[in-house]
């Protein structure tokens, strides 16, 4: 990729946590580069180490048990490391973070506003009255019926909706240049889902804002996202154009994963998920970390891999080149 | 418009509830005081007295009434705000607790304030510290405090500060409105005394609340929006607890109020605690009645100011 287009490049990310005598290895070698205003979505069954990816980026993992390595660079520095005094220019700033649990992440004892305008006040001088204008423009740029009100309303005073739409007010308030969404709609209901996904479509073309959006809910990867990171514990074994990566999956994962959407799956088929379980991060294979659950493995997949680059898929399999792996969508369907 | 007023409402609500309690209180204690052997009648008349002079004085006092009848008069009495005479001294009650009040709560208001002052700065330092030296230190102390008998500091303060260096008084007290700074001064180690169980109590649940809350998500939801952890801890963290500290302060003034009683029998402090103690020896039902009564309503206003307290700190105690 063109250096002058990449916002975010990250290389060797590897996150350990330690504990005592122990150490976990949780992700490793995790690479991926985001373009200024790509919406990039990194899917994967849970645990696979989605959440603590996006926590590492903003140095938001418990600093006295995690170890991090590897870089980020953004906009000429290294996130991975970067001292505490300038990672807060970064943080709501460049990138912000929304999370799974719109209520336990708002302060349940002050107001959305207060919430909304100590961000502001955070990274730019500004008077109360000043905030207060700013805070509630903001609310009603993420379709808040009543700014005002929600404005001066506590958090448990709110629907779930609302709840989330208030905090992606907060984080988009000072226009960011990343926004990280980990499972943004998850807890929230089926018809509220698509609002918000819709939302943070607009917002992010409206502002150019780069999206992260971190989910295991590959659907919601395809209505969202240009480009798709496939993780399997602790690594990253796909990298794909989404409208590629539907119709024609180079990993046996990726592949098993869209085959397994009920929503995507050719004529309604609803086929089971994959079968087996993902390996303990303690008692990791050295080879294919999938080869246990894949039903392509052959003796070579147990030799240690790297992500290797073909047709703008980066994929970490042995047999990429030679496997033909059906995605959720036939060549047809995806022209129609 | 003011009646419908939902925290006056809350206080009318409250007021309500106080009645049974006092009831109950007083009833209990008046049983209690009747099981303990010992004739105060006899005790009245002196110890040369004949039977004749005893029966007298029982009747004279209503010692021979029913049980019942001689706690329903005192409660009507009391409700008329005439909490009788005492047996002993036949001054009215209501005057000795008067009289004594003062002291006591001086007493127990500084033993707040030490818990709360030496408390509260030590429960942030060991809960934004988890695990460190300066934890460890803490909690240990926390835990012995909250396991240390009162007197026996009592004593160990005042064989160190007044008798070895003589900067305190050992014994007695001063009315505040005879002399403020001198009552301070008399007030000095009995309040820390009684403070050393109540600050370990402050320590340890200060603590916990803080740990909890600085783990939370909505902090660190706040660190993803670049809060210095200055603001964090100062703003959102000491917010969020100060339920916790308000529950605290409840439980500790009904505590200190109790452990006054010790405390002033060991220093000498002519304040409720002593004039109690003494008067249950003795039987005097009238003031150990009368200071029950002004307990369990001191205690009760002390949690009715904290619940409205509540409703100002955390948004979600609905005003019901
Ligand atoms: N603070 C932590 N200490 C130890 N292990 C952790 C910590 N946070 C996450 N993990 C572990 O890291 C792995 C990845 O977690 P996570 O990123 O939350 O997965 P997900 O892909 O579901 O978001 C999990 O096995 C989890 O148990
Ligand atoms: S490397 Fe082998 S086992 Fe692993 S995904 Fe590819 S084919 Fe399957
Ligand atoms: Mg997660």
């Amino acid at each position: 990729m063109n250096p002058d287009e990449t916002l975010l490049a990250v290389d060797g990310l590897g996150i350990t946590f330690v504990n005592g005598n122990t150490r976990v290895e949780a992700t490793s070698d995790i690479g991926f580069a985001i373009a200024p205003g790509e919406r990039v979505g990194i899917v994967g069954e849970s645990g696979c180490g989605k959440t603590i990816t996006g926590l590492s980026l903003l140095g938001l993992l418990p600093p006295a048990t995690t170890i991090v390595a590897g870089t980020a660079m953004f906009e000429g520095e290294n996130l991975i490391g970067l001292p505490m005094s300038r990672m807060r220019h970064v943080r709501g700033r460049k990138i912000s973070m929304i999370f799974q649990e719109p209520m336990s992440a708002l302060d349940p004892v002050f107001t959305i506003g207060q919430q909304i305008g100590e961000t502001i006040r955070t990274h730019f001088s500004a008077t109360k009255a000043e905030a207060r204008e700013r805070a509630v423009a903001a609310l009603e740029s993420v379709g808040i019926p009543s700014p005002e009100r929600v404005h001066d309303s506590y958090p448990h005073q709110l629907s779930g909706g609302m709840r989330q739409r208030a905090m992606i007010a907060i984080a988009l308030v000072c226009e960011p240049r990343l926004l990280i969404a980990d499972e943004p709609t998850t807890a929230l209901d089926v018809t509220i889902q698509a609002q918000i996904i819709d939302l943070l479509l607009a917002q992010s073309a409206r502002s150019g804002t780069a999206l992260l959006f971190i989910t295991h809910d590959l659907g919601v990867v395809a209505e969202t996202c240009t480009r798709m990171l496939t993780m399997y514990a602790g690594e990253i074994v796909e990298d794909a154009p989404v409208d590629s990566a539907l119709v024609r999956p180079r990993h046996p994962y990726t592949s098993g994963l869209l085959r397994s959407l009920p929503r995507l799956s050719a004529r309604g088929a609803v086929l089971p998920s994959i079968a087996g379980r993902v390996p303990d991060l303690r008692d990791m294979p050295r080879g294919c970390r999938f080869a246990e659950r894949c039903g392509h493995r052959r003796a070579e997949c147990a030799q240690a891999q790297v992500l290797e680059e073909a047709d703008g898929h980066r994929v970490r399999c042995w047999r990429q080149s030679e496997l033909v792996l059906p995605g959720a969508l036939t060549e047809r369907e995806a022209a129609a | 418009m003011l009646a419908n007023h939902p925290r006056l409402r809350m206080v009318g609500r409250r007021l309500a509830q106080i009645v049974p309690v006092i009831v109950l209180a007083t009833f209990i204690v008046f049983g209690l005081l009747k099981l303990v052997p010992g004739d105060v009648a006899a005790t009245l008349a002196g110890e040369y007295a004949t039977d004749e002079r005893v029966a007298q004085i029982r009747v004279a006092y209503g010692l021979d009434q029913p049980f019942l009848v001689q706690y329903w008069h005192w409660l009507w009495n009391a409700a008329h705000l005439d909490l009788s005479r005492s047996f002993m001294s036949n001054e009215p009650v209501l005057d000795q607790i008067l009289h004594r009040f003062p002291t006591t709560l001086l007493l127990v208001f500084c033993a707040l304030l030490i818990s709360l002052s030496v408390g509260v700065p030590l429960g942030i330092l060991a809960a934004t510290r988890v695990g460190s030296r300066v934890d460890v230190a803490v909690t240990s102390i926390a835990s012995f405090g909250v396991a240390l008998p009162s007197f026996w500091l009592a004593m160990i303060l005042v064989a160190t500060f007044s008798l070895s260096l003589g900067w305190f008084p050992a014994t007695g007290a001063v009315r505040w409105s005879v002399d403020p700074r001198l009552a301070v001064w008399y007030a000095v180690l009995p309040a820390v005394a009684l403070a050393a169980g109540g600050m370990a109590e402050v320590v340890r649940q200060l603590r916990s609340a803080l740990i909890e809350v600085l783990a939370s998500q909505y902090v660190r939801t706040l660190y993803a929006k670049g809060l210095s952890p200055t603001a964090i801890l100062w703003k959102h963290g000491l917010k969020n607890v100060a339920v916790t500290l308000l529950t605290v302060i409840g439980l500790l003034t009904s505590r200190l109020l109790g452990g006054a009683v010790v405390i002033e029998a060991v220093f000498a402090i002519p304040g409720m605690g002593s004039m109690v103690v003494r008067a249950a020896i003795v039987k005097d039902f009238p003031v150990v009645q009368g200071v029950v009564f002004a307990m369990v309503i001191l205690v009760i206003a002390i949690n009715m100011v904290i619940d409205v307290l509540y409703t100002l700190v955390d948004p979600r105690v609905a005003l019901k």
